[in-house]
Parts: C-alpha cells; sequence; structure tokens
C-alpha cells in the first residue's frame, strides 16, 4: 500500500509538475464547451437575405417586416431586377434571396392565390434546406392570419412538440458529446503517452528491476488522471447548466456514476495502448486514430448511426463512447432512471473490463 | 572458449555465473549477434570489470544478468537464482544502474531517493549509512530536479538509488561514460568502499585505463569474452616484446612499421606508435630497418605493456 501510494504521489508530481499539459488538460474541455456552444453551431442564425419586390403593397411589406423580425434573418439589401439576385449571391454575402412578383397583393385578394419564389445558396444544402424551411414557415403563418377569419373547405393542421428539447438547441447534443471527447483525450492519449515516456526515458527499465508488481504500476497511473477526469466532468456540467442553459434533468449521482464508468474505460484502452507500443508518437498516432476519430465520427455525436451502412452500424457498437453519448443523453436530457441505462451500463463495464485484464495480461515484464 | 566453465549447479553460491549466454537481435534475414556464447564467474564481493568498446555486448549481458532480457541460449545465475526461472528473486536483491540517465528528471533528488527506497520497500533511514558516503555529496541539492543536476551529481544518484535498497549484487553499466576524469576517479574509490561492503559490483566500461581498478576483468570483444583474469594475470600473459616509436613523421612511420617483417603488430598509441615484435627479433634490427627507410632521429623504448595492448593483441587472434 505504501508503494501504491508513493507511486501515486509521483504520478501526481509528473502531472502538477507540467504547467503547460495541465493547463491543456484543464482548459481543453472549457474552450471546447464555449466553442460548440457559441460558435460551432449548426443553428441557423442571422443569415444575411435579400429581397426582390416588385409589388410593394401591404402583404409584401407585410410579410418582409416579419422576416427582419425573425432571428433567422437578416435583410442585407434590396434587390431592384432579377439581374441583381446573381450578384448578390455571387457576392457571397446571401444566403437565400425572396422575390415577389408584381401584384402580389392583388394576386392574393382576388384570385385568392398569389406566388412568391424562394432562391437558396445551395452549395450548402442543410443549410439551403433550414433557410427555406424557416420562410416558409414565416410565409405560412402570415397565411394563416390573414385567413384565420374564413373557413377553408378543408384543413389539417400539424401540431408539433419538440420533447426534451422544445427549443432546438444544439447544446443538448453536443454536451454529451463534448463529455465523451474530453474524457476519452485526457483519459486515453494521456494515460498511453505517461507508460510510454518512461520506456522511452529508461525510467521503465530501473522499475523493472524492482519488486514492483506490474498491477500497481498500472492502477497508479491511473489514479491521477482519474482524478482530473472527475474535475473536468465538473466543469462541463457547471457550463452546460449556468453558460448553456442545458439543464440536468436525470440523477446527477447517477449521471458522475456513469462517467466514472466510462473514463475507467478509457484509462483501460489508454493502458492497453501504451502496454503495446514503444514511442510516445506511436502511442498518441494509435490513441489518435484508435479512439478519437471513432467517437467523434462512431457514437452518434456527429452523423446520426441509423443512417450510417450496415457494417458501419455494427462497427460503431464496439466504440465505448457511442454506449456514454446514449447513457448521458437519456439521464441528463431525457432525465431517465438506471433502469432505461442498465443495458449500456453492462455493456461499458463488459468493455472496461476486458480492456483492463488485456492490458495487465499485456504489461511486459522484461524489455522487449 | 577458455572451456573451462561448468554449468551452474548449486543455487546456493552467490556471485554471478554466466554459462554459454547467447544473445540476437532482428531477423533471420539481419541477424546482429550481440552475444556469442559468454561464460564468466563472478565471485561473492568481488568488484568485476566488464571491458570492451562499443558494440562489444556488454549492456545486452547486463540487460540479462539483471532479468530485463530472456537470453536465446546459455544460462546464468545471480545470487544463485536462475535469471529466467526465478526472475523475481533477482530483482528483489539487485541493483541496477543503466548505461543512460534513468531517474526521474522532473522529480527532486530527495524525492528520486524516497521513491526507489519505496519501491523496494525499505526507506533512505533504514540503509542510510550505505548511501550516505555518495548522498552527502548530492544531499545540499536535495530540493533541486534530477533533471536539472550536472552529469557528476546525475551518477551520485543514480547510484544512491541502486543503493538504497542495499542489494547483494550490484550492475553498474558504463557509469563513467562521459564523466570527467575527477569523478571518475571518485566513482571508482566509491566502488572500493562499497565492495568493502561485501557487495558484488559488475561494471562496464570502455576505459582500457580503469581495468587496472577492477579486481578481475573479462575482456569482450563482438559478443565473445577474449580472457577472464586478474589486471596482472592480463597484463602477465603478454609474453612478446613491445616497443614504443616515436620520429617526426609519424605517418609514414606507422606503414614502415606494419611492413616491417619482424612486427607482429603496430598501432598508434598516444604520441607513440606501438610496436609488438615476433619472437626472437631484436630492437636494434628494427632501429636499422627505420634508418634504412629514411626516418631520421627516431625513438624506441622497449616498454612494459598495459591492458590496452593485451587488449588490441587478444583481438588479433
Amino acid at each position: 500500500m505504501k508503494q501504491f501510494r508513493s507511486f501515486v504521489k509521483k504520478e501526481f508530481h509528473h502531472i502538477l509538475r507540467d504547467k503547460r499539459t495541465m493547463f491543456i488538460l484543464l482548459g481543453m474541455p472549457i474552450v471546447q464547451i464555449v466553442l460548440f456552444g457559441f460558435a460551432l453551431t449548426n443553428e441557423v442564425k442571422n443569415s444575411k437575405i435579400a429581397i426582390l419586390d416588385q409589388s410593394n403593397d401591404v402583404s409584401t411589406l407585410a410579410l418582409r417586416t416579419e422576416l427582419a423580425a425573425s432571428r433567422y434573418f437578416d435583410i442585407e439589401r434590396d434587390l431592384h431586377s432579377y439581374k441583381g439576385i446573381e450578384e448578390a449571391f455571387q457576392s457571397g454575402k446571401i444566403r437565400l434571396a425572396v422575390v415577389f412578383p408584381k401584384n402580389f397583393d392583388a394576386d392574393l385578394r382576388h384570385f385568392n392565390k398569389a406566388q412568391v419564389q424562394l432562391i437558396a445558396d445551395a452549395s450548402d444544402p442543410n443549410v439551403a434546406t433550414t433557410l427555406v424551411n424557416y420562410a416558409t414557415a414565416i410565409i405560412m403563418d402570415y397565411q394563416d392570419r390573414i385567413t384565420h377569419d374564413r373557413r377553408l373547405p378543408y384543413t389539417i393542421n400539424t401540431e408539433l412538440r419538440m420533447l426534451y428539447n422544445p427549443q432546438l438547441k444544439g447544446a443538448y447534443s453536443f454536451v454529451p458529446g463534448v463529455m465523451a471527447m474530453v474524457l476519452m483525450l485526457v483519459c486515453t492519449m494521456m494515460t498511453a503517452i505517461t507508460v510510454v515516456r518512461e520506456k522511452e526515458m529508461g525510467t521503465m527499465e530501473v522499475m523493472l528491476v524492482s519488486p514492483v508488481k506490474p498491477m500497481k504500476i498500472v492502477m497508479a497511473k491511473a489514479v491521477p488522471y482519474l482524478l482530473l477526469s472527475m474535475i473536468n466532468i465538473t466543469s462541463i456540467l457547471l457550463l452546460s447548466v449556468f453558460v448553456l442553459d442545458v439543464p440536468i434533468r436525470g440523477n446527477l449521482l447517477l449521471l458522475i456514476g456513469e462517467s466514472v464508468l466510462f473514463t475507467l474505460t478509457c484509462l483501460a484502452f489508454g493502458l492497453l495502448i501504451s502496454s503495446s507500443t514503444a514511442s510516445q508518437q506511436t502511442a498518441m498516432f494509435i490513441s489518435l486514430t484508435g479512439m478519437f476519430l471513432p467517437t467523434v465520427m462512431l457514437s452518434g455525436f456527429m452523423f446520426p448511426i441509423e443512417n450510417m451502412p450496415l457494417p458501419l452500424r455494427i462497427l460503431s457498437n464496439i466504440v465505448p463512447a457511442k454506449w456514454f453519448y446514449y447513457i448521458v443523453k437519456e439521464v441528463m436530457i431525457k432525465g431517465l432512471g438506471f433502469a432505461a441505462v442498465w443495458k449500456e451500463t453492462l455493456v461499458l463495464t463488459g468493455m472496461m473490463l476486458v480492456l483492463l485484464t488485456m492490458s495487465v495480461k499485456r504489461f511486459k515484464i522484461r524489455l522487449a | 572458449m577458455g572451456g573451462a566453465y561448468f554449468p551452474p549447479t548449486s543455487a546456493s553460491s552467490g556471485g554471478v555465473r554466466a554459462y554459454n549466454l547467447i544473445k540476437h537481435y532482428g531477423t533471420q534475414k539481419q541477424l546482429v549477434q550481440a552475444l556469442r556464447g559468454v561464460s564468466f564467474e563472478v565471485q561473492q564481493g568481488e568488484l568485476f570489470g566488464i571491458i570492451g568498446p562499443d558494440g562489444a555486448g556488454k549492456t545486452s549481458l547486463f540487460r540479462i544478468l539483471t532479468t530485463l532480457l530472456l537470453p536465446d541460449g546459455g544460462e546464468a545465475t545471480v545470487d544463485g537464482y536462475d535469471v529466467v526461472k526465478q526472475y523475481s528473486e533477482i530483482r528483489k536483491r539487485v541493483g541496477y544502474m543503466p548505461g543512460r540517465f534513468s531517474l526521474y528528471q522532473d522529480l527532486t533528488v530527495a524525492e528520486n531517493l524516497e521513491f526507489f527506497a519505496t519501491i523496494f520497500n525499505t526507506s533512505i533511514e533504514e540503509n542510510y549509512d550505505l548511501v550516505k558516503d555518495i548522498y552527502a555529496q548530492i544531499e545540499p541539492f536535495k530540493d533541486r530536479r534530477a533533471g536539472k543536476l550536472s552529469g557528476g551529481m546525475k551518477q551520485k544518484l543514480a547510484l544512491s538509488c541502486a543503493l538504497i535498497h542495499r542489494p547483494s549484487v550490484l550492475f553498474l553499466d558504463e557509469p563513467t561514460t562521459g564523466v570527467d576524469a575527477v569523478s571518475r576517479k571518485e566513482f571508482w574509490e566509491m566502488l572500493n568502499r562499497l565492495k568493502q561492503q561485501g557487495i558484488t559490483i559488475l561494471v562496464s566500461t570502455p576505459y582500457m585505463d580503469e581495468a587496472s581498478l577492477c579486481d578481475r576483468v573479462a575482456l569482450m570483444q563482438n559478443g565473445e569474452v577474449l580472457t577472464v583474469d586478474s589486471p596482472e594475470g592480463v597484463i602477465n600473459s603478454f609474453q612478446q616484446p613491445l616497443l614504443a616509436v616515436k620520429a617526426n613523421r609519424m605517418l609514414p612511420l606507422l606503414n614502415d612499421l606494419k611492413a616491417f617483417e619482424g612486427s607482429d603488430n603496430a598501432y598508434p598509441f598516444g604520441e607513440y606508435h606501438h610496436v609488438v615484435l615476433k619472437e626472437g627479433t631484436e630492437p636494434a634490427v628494427l632501429e636499422n630497418y627505420l634508418r634504412q627507410r629514411g626516418h631520421g632521429p627516431v625513438t624506441i623504448t622497449t616498454i612494459r605493456p598495459d591492458i590496452e595492448d593485451c587488449f588490441m593483441a587478444l583481438m588479433r587472434n
């Protein structure tokens, strides 16, 4: 026990004395949350649009005001001819052009029918679709308002309700994602590197010629990073609740418990990498390609797994982050209890145990 | 090989025995033979030197004896324990100082020593008397990080850490490489004091002049042990006449010395060239020969060989 304590103390010295690395480790989650929260968002806000109004009547004016009032659009310029549309798009400033034909209001009132043209920049198809949908919704709203006193022969009203995330905030899905990513980076990569560094520095050579059991060396490496991850989990949760207004609906203890489980899985994976590699570069490369990329690609955080081809869907099952991402979403966002995530928890526990056993087994008691 | 060695039989005897150790690296296509059947015996409490140039196989040998590498052939025991089967026993009782500085650079002097004391289940206080001499010299800097120490001080710290658990056998792989002359001398004095404590010490070095400071030495070259003897024994085995020759133009002189039919070997040695004469060749004949070859004033002195001369002679055979 005394041996183990002194090992852990040594590991803490390594981490605490390398100020730059520690700063990165503790600063990374904060930077990522802030980045994803405010900069890298896929919500469409304040898109610049242009309007070509050939009618200039009561209705077009009303619609124009509606568009301008929405938080999705900023009217960048008014156009005076069709030619101007092309120019406006090419200048790269606008993403959508709204064209009202001549006699818009008159057509609407006398023929009960008028047309409006939406032209979108589809070089980014997702944004184009989103913008067109927003604009259509605003126009439909207006139509509803002017028709609500008249009876239409047949109408189907769609009532929408967005459960768990009524405002459709991106933060609801990226907070669990960032948690998975940060824990992965800190735990897997850092533990992998720290063991390999001992090999590179030659200290492993001295340590092997001593009565210490490999198990102790491996475990002692994990303890400080587990604690560091706890700090990161806390800072991510605090930021998401108080800065991004993402509530923790489920049980906080359950959430933290699951995070610890995931952290341990990552640590075990890092240790496994370190016992199979000989240089820091290799360890870093393997943890990046073997862990970080799958976490981003196959956890469901960036791209929905349901849309992937079957082989990738199967492959995604061995990515621990997929299970953790699911658990966090269920517990934190939907507010479900342990009963809803026990299967996923079991999978993660299994992964952790397998990885840990492998890394202790594969730990080399000799050089080369 | 001398062939005078037998496989280790009793596990009770201390010291170190190596029998026909073989180690190679690489694949079938590019096989590097690091050890080609190395045998020797070190008595308990002996200060034993393994002398040889870079690439002789010294580090491979040390790593096998400290259980860090598995031999591809042969057997060895350390303190009576087999290096393969009983490796964990050996790891409890040997001290090992690798050729490269291998302590934690970001820990202080005191933290390093304390760490190594705890992993060997002991404390600094318990064995302080053993390291006192050495550690006292670096104690004023005990709060300095190990990475910021000078070369000599790093080496003293490494030795302290290797000694803190009072090992019965101490392995020092090239401890004096890259250390200044004064520190080297000091270091050997420390080793002699440790020997008084009954610790068996194996030390490897590329410096021939350090051989005379050991009780016995093994001269190694290309993965083979050329000879194992006391320094005096090694020198006494050198029977041929040895001359030191000096002239104005040293390079043509060396070529002429090599061409001289009465010479067995000629090589540069400091400011002189050393010539080993064939049995029965008189120095006067060489003097005549050199005059004929047009070398002006030539100094020729008969000298006593040192270890390096013996090494050169052994390498030729």
